[in-house]
């Protein structure tokens, strides 16, 4: 293949859709993208590259591209949109919203991202400088996304932790202090498709292929779980009782690392009392797996030395999501295997570098004292709970649903949409939400193209340019690494560009501070004491150094953790705290324990009569990121319908032939799907993938690209399903039932 | 020089489509067109759910010629994100597969 020169830079975000990490090269010929390629002397992939970077030049080049700035010109749901100019456009909004924060309040503008994208500091930048402190995931039941995990290891030890892939290390698996896991328990997650949490999926397989055993937990047999030692097929929404029962396990055989409880720990009696409730016995009841099996997989782990845990999102989505994360976290705690060689390593960004500012210090400068007082006295959520209160800025997605409705206790106006196909993608209780965002003054989205939320409501579309066309940065743990523009597509801009260009226009600020976005980069990258210019130029990543805050292994002992230097944890005890104070703080119950979904053949058994069948949603699908691709050619061939996981048992009982179209109903609505029978989902349970609406059908309503009729989440229920306001969206554990498409039912 | 193959270690093959997207990319093959198809063998054993994925490269695959004239890695083999596909002669593969259980050699040309 000719081409001119060759741009390495990192894959985050539009394009292959993902939560980035990977080094990438890109083939430049006459100013287009002609390839993009794996590159080989990036330790985070080592050369390789998964399908949808390899589809980038159909994605970058698609007709259906939005390249320039949009309005709308007939009715919202017409379809008919004009284009302006970037001006116009900037104006339009500037005007609009400038208004409604005069009349209404700045929190009356909901800022709604989607999930892991290079998007976390533009959107807050933008709506913290308009004045708003709801920047949300808008539709996301229970914000049911990594939160809950992240916050119940905040408080469990005061900091986060990913599976040790010696990711962490230039020299990755040959690094001489790494060891590789003697068993990994997969749990809740199928890596294979992609990127989950910033974690390249493959590592495991590396990890496997030298010497890593497996447990997998799972409702559905996946590709690890035929490769594993044991495999746990779960029912869904139980984990929480699954990991209490393992933690009994391990602490009445007396399988955990005395010397790191001993040492390192405190509230173990009261874990162990706790946890006494749950016997293997009674959690297989719970669990649907058998007893023996939920006794051997502990020991087995607890055995281990090192052992590790890599966890998905459906923990999230269990009921009281926090808590069954912190009985997880618990596991890992307990055995010794926290901040260890192959066990699960302390996760900070590189040098400390974040995207956006946390400390009260900076947010001062650059917010002014007085909104950053405020913040939480509007945030939607902050004052039902604590948690989303104390933990993190996010705002609380199912009150703030609601809210658009009764304007209780202010109204909702307007909404800044960003990496979010809301309708076709994350929001529990489709038909909700789009009624709830058509009741919005003044509606704006930023995206590539035209989906079910953009043709529903967008009022000004702005065009967002894909990763092979952005200046950014990614400091997600590790690498600290830069994004390199290679080319320029229509007048597609960054979200940092657009950002920071209306960012400025509602705050002074910022204006004396940053011309550029490489400007804003520069000030971020500060900690690490290097510009973009020079990361660009030095190869475009940067490892952690050796005996730092940010570098594995063993740094409560060595006193890298605390700001006061001391060993020990960044707790106020300074020790891994199983009963958590922050947790009694936050007014929930310190100690982990289990809870029934709200729906289920438990909790509901006259329901479940009628809707005998679980509905877990969300297996991923290698071509696809969420709600994306489905437009892209390579890839929507590799997966081309939207399907329902059938057990043969039941289809054979039904009479549904692999193949035919089906319907899955319960009372929320019913929608269809195309039948694949197979024998690993669990018989009583079927698995539906999300983000599916049809880009080839009309979009215009009532179609909407097809959402009413194959989104998923018709059937589901927005939450909050939990007390700490995170967790438990039901995504997992809604009943319904399936009927062949031409029966009717009673 | 001796015929070249393509040899897959299917214990580690995860069937995540790369090498399937790498090759069209590479030779600029449309949709409907494939150099490599990965397939699917998911089979009830007695106590578990057999999970298999085997790529089959097809006619289309010309062993990325001028991807080895320009001493580069097939697509497919550089980009496998399990890193379980090698590229080389046959002889030599052979001798791979002597080491390795769960695995195949293709010499598509
Ligand atoms: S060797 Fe090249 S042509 Fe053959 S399947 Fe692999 S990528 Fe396609
Ligand atoms: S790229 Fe590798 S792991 Fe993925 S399907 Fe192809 S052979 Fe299998």
């Amino acid at each position: 293949m000719e081409y001119d020169k060759v741009v390495t830079t990192t894959a985050w975000s539009p394009g292959p859709g993902c939560h980035g990490g990977c080094g990438v090269k890109l083939y430049i010929k006459d100013g287009k993208v002609v390839k993009a390629e794996g590159d080989e002397t990036h330790p985070f992939n080592q050369g390789r590259a998964c399908p949808r970077l390899l589809a980038l030049t159909q994605y970058m080049y698609h007709p259906d591209r939005i390249t320039y700035p949009l309005k709308r010109v007939g009715k919202r749901g017409e379809g008919k949109f004009e284009r302006i100019s970037w001006e116009e456009a900037l104006d339009t909004i500037e005007a609009k919203l400038g208004k409604i924060k005069e009349e209404s309040g700045p929190e009356s503008v909901l800022f709604c991202q989607g999930t892991g994208r290079d998007i976390g500091g533009p959107i807050s930048f933008l709506a913290y400088s308009y004045g708003s402190p709801n920047w949300i995931q808008l539709g996301l039941a229970g914000h049911s996304c990594y939160t809950p995990r992240l916050g119940a290891m905040m408080a469990t030890y005061g900091d986060y932790s990913v599976l040790d892939a010696a990711q962490f290390s230039e020299k990755r698996y040959d690094d001489p202090d790494y060891k590789v896991p003697q068993i990994i328990m997969v749990w809740a997650q199928n890596p294979m498709p992609g990127c989950p949490d910033g974690f390249f999926g493959h590592w495991i397989v590396d990890c496997m292929k030298r010497g890593s055993k497996l447990i997998v937990i799972d409702p559905r047999w996946t590709w690890f779980a035929s490769r594993a030692e044991k495999f746990l097929q779960i029912r869904p929404g139980t984990d929480g009782a699954l990991a209490m029962a393992m933690i009994n396990v391990i602490i009445s055989e007396e399988l955990y690392d005395k010397d790191f409880v001993e040492q390192w720990t405190e509230g173990f009696e009261e874990l162990k009392h706790r946890a006494a409730e749950y016997t293997p016995q009674k959690v297989a009841e719970i669990t649907w797996i058998p007893e023996e099996d939920i006794i051997e997989s502990a020991r087995m782990y607890a055995l281990a030395k090192p052992a590790a845990i890599q966890w998905g999102v459906p923990i999230d989505k269990c009921p009281e999501g926090s808590t069954v994360a912190q009985a997880i976290t618990h596991l890992w705690c307990l055995t010794g295997n926290l901040d260890v060689p192959g066990g699960n390593v302390i996760a900070r960004p590189a040098y400390g570098v974040t995207t956006y500012p946390f400390s009260t210090q900076e947010m001062h400068e650059l917010y002014g004292e007085e909104f950053v007082k405020n913040l939480n006295e509007k945030r939607i959520g902050a004052n039902e709970f604590p948690m989303v209160r104390n933990f993190r800025g996010w705002a609380q997605p199912d009150l703030a649903v609601k809210q658009m409705f009764t304007g209780d206790p202010y109204p909702i106006k307007a909404c800044w949409i960003q990496t979010s196909n809301i309708l076709g993608g994350q929001a529990a209780d489709t038909r909700l939400h789009y009624e709830a965002l058509k009741r919005m003054d003044f509606v704006v989205v930023a995206d590539l193209f035209h989906n079910p939320t953009t043709m529903a409501v967008a009022d000004i579309i702005l065009p967002v340019a894909s990763t092979a066309e952005k200046e950014s940065f990614r400091s997600w743990w590790v690498p600290l690494q830069v994004i390199v523009p290679a080319v320029e597509v229509g007048e597609c801009r960054s979200d940092w560009e657009i950002n920071l260009e209306l960012a400025k226009r509602f705050n002074p600020e910022l204006r004396k501070r940053y011309d550029t976005v490489k400007q804003l980069i520069d000030d971020r990258l500060k900690p690490a004491g290097i510009t973009y210019d020079q990361l660009k130029e030095q190869g475009g990543w940067v490892m952690p150094p050796e005996n730092s805050a940010s570098r594995p292994y063993r740094r409560y002992e060595k006193g890298l953790l605390r700001p006061d230097g001391k060993p020990g944890f960044r707790t106020t005890s300074g020790k891994v705290e199983f009963a958590s104070k922050s947790y009694q703080d936050w007014g929930l119950d310190p100690l982990p324990y289990y809870s029934e979904p709200p729906e289920s053949e438990v909790r509901t058994p006259e329901l479940f009569k009628k809707y005998p069948l679980v509905m877990v949603t969300g297996r991923r699908s290698s071509v696809f990121f969420h709600s994306e691709h489905r437009m892209i050619p390579w890839l929507r061939e590799c997966d081309p319908y939207p399907i329902v996981e059938i057990n043969p048992s039941v289809a054979g009982k039904m009479g549904i032939e692999d193949g035919e179209w089906i319907v899955i109903e319960n009372d929320r609505g019913s929608i269809k799907r195309k039948a694949q029978v197979t024998p690993i989902v669990h018989p009583k349970v079927i698995s539906v993938p999300h983000g599916w609406w049809l880009p080839e059908e009309d979009g215009r309503e009532p179609n909407l690209y097809g959402i009413w009729d194959i989104n998923c989440n018709n059937l589901v229920h927005i939450g909050p399903g939990a007390k700490s306001g995170y967790g438990g969206g039901a995504y997992k554990t809604a009943l319904v039932r399936i009927r062949k498409a031409n029966e009717a039912v009673e | 020089m001796g015929r070249k193959g393509l040899f897959i270690d299917y214990e580690y093959c995860t069937g995540c489509h790369t090498c399937e997207v790498a090759c069209k990319q590479e030779n600029n093959y449309p949709a409907g067109r494939w150099g490599i198809k990965v397939n699917e063998i998911i089979l009830e054993s007695f106590n578990k759910v057999e999970i298999n994925y085997l790529p089959f490269p097809t006619e289309l695959c010309n062993l990325c010629a001028a991807r080895i004239k320009g001493g580069e890695l097939p697509a497919c083999v550089k980009h496998c994100q399990a890193s379980c596909m090698k590229y080389g002669d046959l002889t030599d593969l052979v001798q791979a597969m002597e080491h390795k259980a769960k695995t195949v050699l293709f010499a598509p040309k």
